[in-house]
């Protein structure tokens, strides 16, 4: 350099000379695995999301690694909109029974049926998930809730902690968070309130992939490309099925699709894929010029706060 | 394969990672610098860039408005500013970043001390034509008093000054020479044009006097791991791992995060509060056994014998334990919009410890500007920084934070509401605090 800009340089630049380097997975996972522990010994009451999806799927394996020999110290909660990959509904009561988990379900197909609430003319459910879920951490007292929603995610989420602090009513107010410093986690919170915890808010949509990968973990086959039936709306390709697809307008005709993530079948989209192994979805997501909701997600075009919208209501 | 694809090749192979924070105030182009660095190392993809050009379009700009990539909230994109830090991730070929971005606005300097806390790096940002000014030693005061291991100086808007290399070395020296007072460790200055995009990513040809790294090559040459050999190993113990299975009976594991140092099996531990001395047994990764584990590792030590230990407690080598106390002088930053009072009764939370504590003394509180002290200020308000003394219900294990940033660090929590109200640092505040005594400060300052 020119100047006298740099003070010391430094002894050596080059990495992996030191032996105590770690991957940004190890990195990672470390991170997580301490989130999970913390949450595990300031709470009493803990749940995880568990949705059957690549992120929840990835939540439970670190949660099983963080307590090893023993067992996950968290019951599962399910939101079923009702409009589900029947696959993914498989795979989520293997999973449970495998590892000898509590799954508890809220249903909105039964909150819809009671009257309480109603459905949506496009036939979305993914709003109406907010009370059911609310209710459910009401009902059973969970004082903090495990999701697996990531900051690179979408923009509202990108300016969420890891511990979300949740009134009674589960409402995020983005300008009262608390500071979140060091790895000091605040999790005190009155009677009634709850906190969100996101163990994989530094992990990107590739992370999640690799880690899969390096781990050697089970997704469901959704997540590999596969011949369906599917018709389009909105741009994006929409398994049909009871939940109101198609209508007379749309047609319907076999691709070779996958998903890149899942969620109710009516706002999920898939993706034109032959990758079906995990080596080839890995290649396709480090090439794709779409992110991971832009790509799949009807309801979070709705506005450009959609997201942080519902979060605000309660919603993940 | 098409120069995308062997990009992200690489992408996928690149193995480390760097957190690492900005800082600069509103108009000094961090926004800018912070769009350009995404953009131009494709890290926006389509549908992201789709989404900010139609919200500049209908804000009626003609170009993209590259802030609106950054600005999260609704209340931020009406008001055109950033409320709170948000956290980017983006990849090149040699590694992961985490991008700590924290805004420049009024509420400076707790968003600044919480994007530096978990950073690596410090990238301090000055417009060339204003040089350095009073937010710019603020900036490097908190990234001294954070003790961020790296600070780069991006010298910002070189095209506004003809990409003169004068004013690039005036600024540098001027920051260099303050920054290394308070005892930044390492400074490295960049002249740049977030706009233009001179030495953000690629290297400048407006300024061929410059041969140095662009801000994105220093970013991924970085040193990010540490010789470990030299530091004090902790272990705070998070939770207790007992199955009691049929398989398990016997197994009691202290897991936890390593937060300084290494541990290996055979070693002597002691376990402190309480004192009492074993062998690490055995070490398991989580659900691997190793011999050795250093930090940031998640792990579980077993030891030889069945002692009392619970969460809270810290695990260290018997021959390098740090005393405990339950008085603590420490510098804090004060967080929250109520203040924090001579008296008042608090939570302070140590790793995974948190006990009862009361404010004793407020002795001083820091200008950032001109680091001058305001004797006994009374309390502290949002923003403040200032030296506090606290006494504790119960005996801490605390180190220097200059020693340990994981283990020297704490928050002072309202045990009213939980309100987190101050984040502090055990110790001496500066490295070298008696060289940026100020010549007019005629009672200099004891921090």
């Amino acid at each position: 350099m020119t100047t006298a800009a740099t003070v010391h340089e430094a002894a050596d630049n080059s990495e992996g000379s030191s032996p105590y380097a770690l991957s940004h997975l190890d990195a990672l996972e470390s991170e997580a695995v301490h989130i999970f522990r913390e949450v595990a010994g300031e709470f009493e009451r803990p749940v995880i999301l568990f949705s059957g999806g690549k992120d929840s799927i990835v939540m439970l394996h670190l949660a099983l690694k963080a307590f090893a020999p023993a067992p996950v110290p968290f019951t599962l909660l399910h939101v079923d909109t009702g409009h589900n990959f029947p696959e993914v509904i498989e795979y989520r009561d293997r999973t449970v029974a495998e590892h000898g988990l509590r799954l508890h379900v809220a249903s909105v197909q039964e909150y819809i049926d009671a009257g309480k609430l109603r459905e949506r003319p496009d036939g979305t459910r993914n709003p109406l998930q907010t009370v059911p879920l609310t209710e459910a951490i009401q009902q059973h007292r969970f004082d903090a809730v495990f999701g697996g929603g990531r900051r690179d995610e979408e923009k509202a989420r990108a300016k969420e902690r890891v511990f979300s602090l949740r009134d009674e009513f589960s409402q995020w107010d983005p300008r009262r968070q608390r500071p979140e410093l060091w790895q000091l986690y605040n999790g005190r919170h009155a009677p009634g309130e709850h906190v969100r915890v996101f163990p994989l808010s530094n992990w990107t949509e590739l992370d999640v992939w690799q880690y899969i990968d390096r781990e050697k973990i089970e997704l469901p086959d959704i997540y590999f490309a596969h011949e369906r039936e599917v018709f389009k709306r909105s741009g994006m390709w929409l398994t049909a099925g009871e939940w109101g697809g198609p209508k007379d307008s749309e047609s319907v005709e076999t691709r070779l699709i996958r998903y890149r993530t899942v969620g109710d079948m009516s706002c999920t989209g898939a993706v034109d894929s032959d990758a079906t192994t995990l080596d080839a979805v890995i290649a396709e997501i480090a090439a794709s010029r779409l992110t991971e909701r832009g790509a799949t997600r009807a309801d979070d075009k709705m506005s450009e706060a959609a997201m942080e919208d519902r979060k605000r209501e309660g919603y993940f | 394969m098409t120069t995308r694809d062997t990009q992200l090749a690489e992408q996928l192979s690149a193995t480390t990672l760097l957190r690492f924070a900005t800082a600069g105030s509103v108009d000094d182009g961090k926004s800018t610098l912070v769009g350009r660095l995404l953009h131009d190392s494709k890290s926006v993809l389509t549908d992201q860039l789709e989404a900010v050009e139609a919200a500049s379009l209908s804000r009626g700009q003609d170009t993209p408005d590259l802030a609106l990539l950054t600005d999260g909230l609704r209340a931020e994109r009406e008001q055109g500013i950033t409320i709170d830090v948000a956290y980017r991730y983006f990849a090149t070929a040699r590694r992961r970043f985490i991008l700590a971005d924290t805004p420049g606005h009024v509420q400076y300097t707790r968003n600044m001390v919480t994007g530096a806390s978990t950073a690596e790096l410090a990238v301090v940002l000055v417009d060339a034509r204003n040089g350095v000014v009073e937010q710019t030693r603020r900036h490097a005061a908190v990234a001294a008093l954070l003790r961020v291991p790296h600070v780069v100086l991006a010298v910002n808007k070189m095209d506004l000054v003809d990409y003169a290399e004068p004013v690039f070395a005036a600024i540098a020296e001027e920051f260099t020479a303050y920054a290394a007072s308070l005892g930044v460790p390492e400074i490295t200055a960049i002249p740049i044009s977030a706009l233009a995009g001179d030495n953000v990513v690629e290297p400048s040809a407006n300024m061929d006097w410059y041969g140095g790294p662009t801000v994105l090559e220093h970013l991924e040459t970085v040193p990010v791991s540490h010789d470990l050999t030299g530091c004090h190993a902790r272990l705070p113990v998070q939770y207790v791992i007992r199955p009691q299975t049929a398989e398990y009976p016997d197994y009691r594991g202290y897991a936890g995060q390593i937060a300084a140092g290494t541990f290996r099996v055979g070693e002597q531990v002691t376990v402190l509060p309480s004192g009492r001395t074993s062998k690490i047994a055995g070490i398991d990764l989580l659900g691997q056994a190793v011999d050795i584990a250093w930090t940031p590792q998640s792990v579980t030590l077993l030891l030889e014998d069945d002692i009392d230990v619970s969460r809270g407690d810290l695990i260290v080598p018997s021959g390098d334990a740090p005393a405990t106390t339950q008085d603590i002088d420490a510098t804090v930053c004060h967080v929250a919009d109520r203040p924090l009072t001579v008296g008042q009764r608090v939570l302070l939370k140590h790793t995974t410890r948190t006990v009862k504590a009361i404010v004793k003394e407020i002795p001083s509180r820091l200008t950032l500007d001109d680091l001058s002290q305001h004797p006994d200020p009374g309390q502290l308000v949002a923003n403040d920084i200032g030296r506090v003394k606290v006494r504790t219900a119960e005996p801490l294990a605390l180190d220097s934070y200059a020693d340990s940033r994981r283990t020297g660090s704490f928050l002072l929590i309202d045990p009213a509401d939980g309100t987190t109200l101050a984040a502090g640092m055990a110790g001496e505040s500066f490295a070298t605090a008696e060289a940026v005594r100020p010549a007019d400060d005629e009672e200099g300052w004891d921090f």
